[in-house]
């Protein structure tokens, strides 16, 4: 019997309504007790948390592990390891793989990879339709049971409202969510930021926030339809914030995610001309942030997500309208988080660990999510006052897109534990880089 | 004022003042074109590279003569017939062509934000010669020494700009320079060729010709493409011809007897000029081109760093 006991650390458990210092005993991988002052039985491991937080392991249910297909972007095993680094101990990855993850034989083979090199929990999200091409439904139904936890054609949008909503009557047996990436194309067509005074002055083809907001709507509708639970992935706009509030208050089965990136910077990130600052939804305005935030701590907004998107320097470098959309976001994502939002004191830090960890788990049905006694003994422990510099050389992802190189912060995850066991511990513990 | 800078990517960074050193450097370089023998040594042994990414007869060959007539060695680069056809990326291009030590690259390329890239990726001096629909700022250079040959002075005067804001470099680089020498600026078309928020770059917007073109000193027209129909902007170039097209009825009728008319060109004729007015004694159309060439000769001579002519006479 392995048994690992944690002392003295600020423990954080949203869904077990509990914010003190305490010990957490861990025994078979999964947690045991948590109290004061525990009594560890003989030849357990000790981990000392003094001054950490300890937190149930952050789950970050929108990623793109890019294998099978684009694994000189990323692997399962690179992926697995920078969410590690990143203080996730559960990853859901994304369907857009080469092939597509629209059949078994793609499910089953991300699942071996997960067990044979991943470093954290791996679910895989199936394809709504097959090749993502928008026409026909995937084998939706073995995809839910060779274990997807959801279906999206996430990076497209599924513009034939018919399909979508037979999707969604397919899946309601099944208790997985749809997520929808909710773009309309011909209103997006040709953008490459969002429509604004920025792109106006740029001379860059905007994507107005009207793409994101008809498809919310629709999406909202069909759910009212079918009685499915429908996710936004990545809602980016003030207006998107409003229909899904509304919708949530009449009871529709509507739930959604926000990035770290559209929480912490705007369009006008744009005017420096790095290619890393192009996303799908692009960044938007100031007014969009402040209402993101305000649904981030109102629940309208369930969780955070990152839409880790990997892609390799050729693919991000040159000129802004050629480059590819997205970027990494596993090792970024807490410590922003913490240094932009929880710090000044705009989001409760049991609100962010609630939506990095409880809320993702509740609305995916994962295990995991809290640190009741017998659930899995993933945990996230932060240093608070640990000091970051971020710097995309030291990623353990195989990829280096991101916006925030050179960016400082204070707070940033310092232990990584999946079943009871230290998967990733802060390299550089007390000095700060 | 003296010029600093290493690079001429837009307008809008420009302070007024030294937008007055580029005119007045220009003005100064008109006198060449002129000469028996138009040949200057000013940047004997520098290297200009034009890098076109872009299909342009007008602007390049505006910055190639104006380059051999300072003396400089000038080298084309056209995308088509090079290595970008065979799928060299454009940053690599670049770092190929500085290796080869140009004093000055000018590049047009269809995408904004192209010349910036090449600013902070080498050291030589870039000039934009137009990219994507950001700025063109060559082009607003000619057209402010152009006003300023015929009307005499910039504060005070007012500019229509018609047609395809939207798309437009031109218009965005000239909106910036006018603003900033104390012009105003109304910008007119139908609003699917407005860009969003036009009101936040300090011009006014109008959607009828008649009001816009009323008591202007300068109209400048520009190329509608014919991209825009397809797209749905506009539902076709006759519908736009008859509302939007200025001909000599519309001018008499609402424009003052002074005014100017000008269009960076390529000229639709029939479409937004009526052969009447783009050949007509408003136009100032052939004066933009001859002036073009006196721009960039200042732009290349206070870039790389040359003799002014004066000192060799």
């Amino acid at each position: 019997m392995s048994a690992l006991v944690i002392r003295g650390g600020r423990v954080i458990d949203p869904a077990g309504s509990v914010d003190a210092v305490q010990d957490v005993l861990i025994e078979d991988g999964k947690i045991a007790r948590v109290g004061g002052r525990l009594t560890a039985p003989e030849g357990a491991t000790e981990i000392d948390a003094a001054g950490k937080w300890v937190c149930p392991g952050f789950i970050d249910m929108h990623v793109h592990l890019r294998e099978p297909g684009h694994e000189y972007k990323e692997t399962v095993a690179t992926g697995t390891r920078a969410a590690a680094a990143g203080g996730f101990t559960a990853v859901c990855c994304m369907a857009n793989t080469q092939p597509v993850n629209d059949n078994r034989a793609v499910t089953d083979y991300i699942r071996a990879k997960a067990d044979s090199e991943g470093v954290v929990r791996v679910y895989p999200i199936g394809a709504v339709s097959r090749g993502l091409e928008g026409k026909e439904l995937a084998e939706l139904a073995e995809l839910a049971e060779a274990g997807c936890v959801a279906f999206s054609d996430d990076g497209r949008c599924v513009m034939n409202a018919e399909l979508y909503r037979r999707a969604m009557e397919y899946t309601l047996p099944f208790g997985a969510p749809v997520i929808s990436h909710a773009e309309d194309h011909t209103l997006s067509r040709g953008g490459c930021m969002n429509e604004g005074v920025v792109s106006t002055e740029l001379g860059l083809h905007g994507i107005p926030a009207a793409a994101e907001d008809v498809m919310v709507a629709r999406d909202i509708v069909l759910a009212e339809l079918t009685g499915a639970h429908v996710h936004i992935a990545h809602l980016s706009t003030a207006g998107a914030v409003r229909l899904v509030r509304d919708a949530k208050s009449r009871g529709v089965r509507v739930t959604a995610e926000v990035t770290p990136h559209h929480l912490v910077l705007t369009e006008e990130a744009v005017r420096s001309w790095d290619v890393n600052t192009r996303m799908a939804p692009p960044l938007r305005t100031k007014r969009d942030c402040e209402a993101l935030i305000e649904a981030l701590v109102d629940g309208t907004i369930d969780c955070v997500a990152t839409d880790h998107a990997p892609h390799a320097l050729s693919e991000k470098e040159g000129e802004f309208d050629q480059a590819a959309n997205g970027i990494v976001g596993l090792e970024t994502a807490v410590a922003l988080l913490l240094d932009r939002l929880v710090r000044p004191g705009l989001l409760p830090i049991a609100t962010l660990i609630s939506r990095l960890s409880r809320d993702p788990a509740r609305l995916l049905r994962l295990p995991g999510g809290g640190l009741g006694v017998g659930a899995p003994a993933d945990l996230t422990l932060i240093d608070p006052e640990g000091a970051v510099t971020i710097d995309p050389k030291r990623f353990q992802s195989k990829s280096r897109n991101t916006p925030f190189a050179g960016w400082t912060a204070t707070g940033r995850p310092w232990k990584t534990i999946v079943g009871g066991r230290a998967v990733w511990q802060c390299a550089d513990e007390g000095r700060a880089s | 004022m003296g010029w600093t800078r290493k690079d001429l990517l837009t307008i809008r960074e420009l302070e007024a003042a030294e937008i007055l050193t580029l005119v007045d450097t220009a003005a100064s370089l008109e006198e060449i074109a002129g000469r028996e023998i138009k040949k200057v040594p000013a940047l004997r042994g520098k290297t200009i590279v034009n890098l076109f990414y872009e299909n342009s007869t007008r602007t390049r060959t505006s910055f190639e003569i104006a380059g051999k007539w300072l003396s400089a060695d000038v080298i084309n680069f056209s995308a088509s017939g090079s290595s970008a056809a065979k799928g060299e990326s454009f940053v690599d291009t670049a770092r190929n062509i500085a290796a080869m030590s140009p004093n000055v690259v000018v590049v047009r390329h269809s995408s904004s934000g192209a010349p910036a890239l090449l600013a902070r990726e080498l050291s030589c001096a870039i000039v934009n010669a137009g990219d994507g629909a950001h700025e063109h700022p060559t082009q607003a250079l000619l057209d402010l020494l152009t006003i300023r040959d015929k009307k005499g002075h910039f504060e005070g005067l007012s500019v229509a700009i018609v047609g395809d804001i939207a798309h437009s470099r031109v218009a965005r680089s000239n909106i910036h320079g006018m603003k900033k020498l104390g012009m105003t600026v109304t910008v007119a078309a139908p609003p699917t060729l407005i860009p969003p928020y036009a009101q936040e770059l300090g011009c006014k917007v109008s959607y009828r010709l008649e009001d816009a073109i009323r008591d202007v000193d300068v109209i400048m027209m520009l190329r509608l493409q014919q991209e825009r129909m397809h797209a749905g902007l506009i539902p076709s170039l006759r519908e736009y011809s008859r509302y939007w097209g200025l001909t000599l009825e519309r001018l008499a009728a609402h424009a003052r007897p002074d005014v100017l008319i000008m269009h960076p060109g390529p000229v639709n004729r029939g479409v937004e000029l009526s052969p009447e007015v783009a050949d007509g004694p408003y136009s100032v159309i052939l004066d933009q081109v001859a002036k073009g060439v006196a721009v960039r000769m200042a732009v290349l001579l206070l870039l790389a760093g040359g003799r002014s002519p004066e000192a060799h006479q």
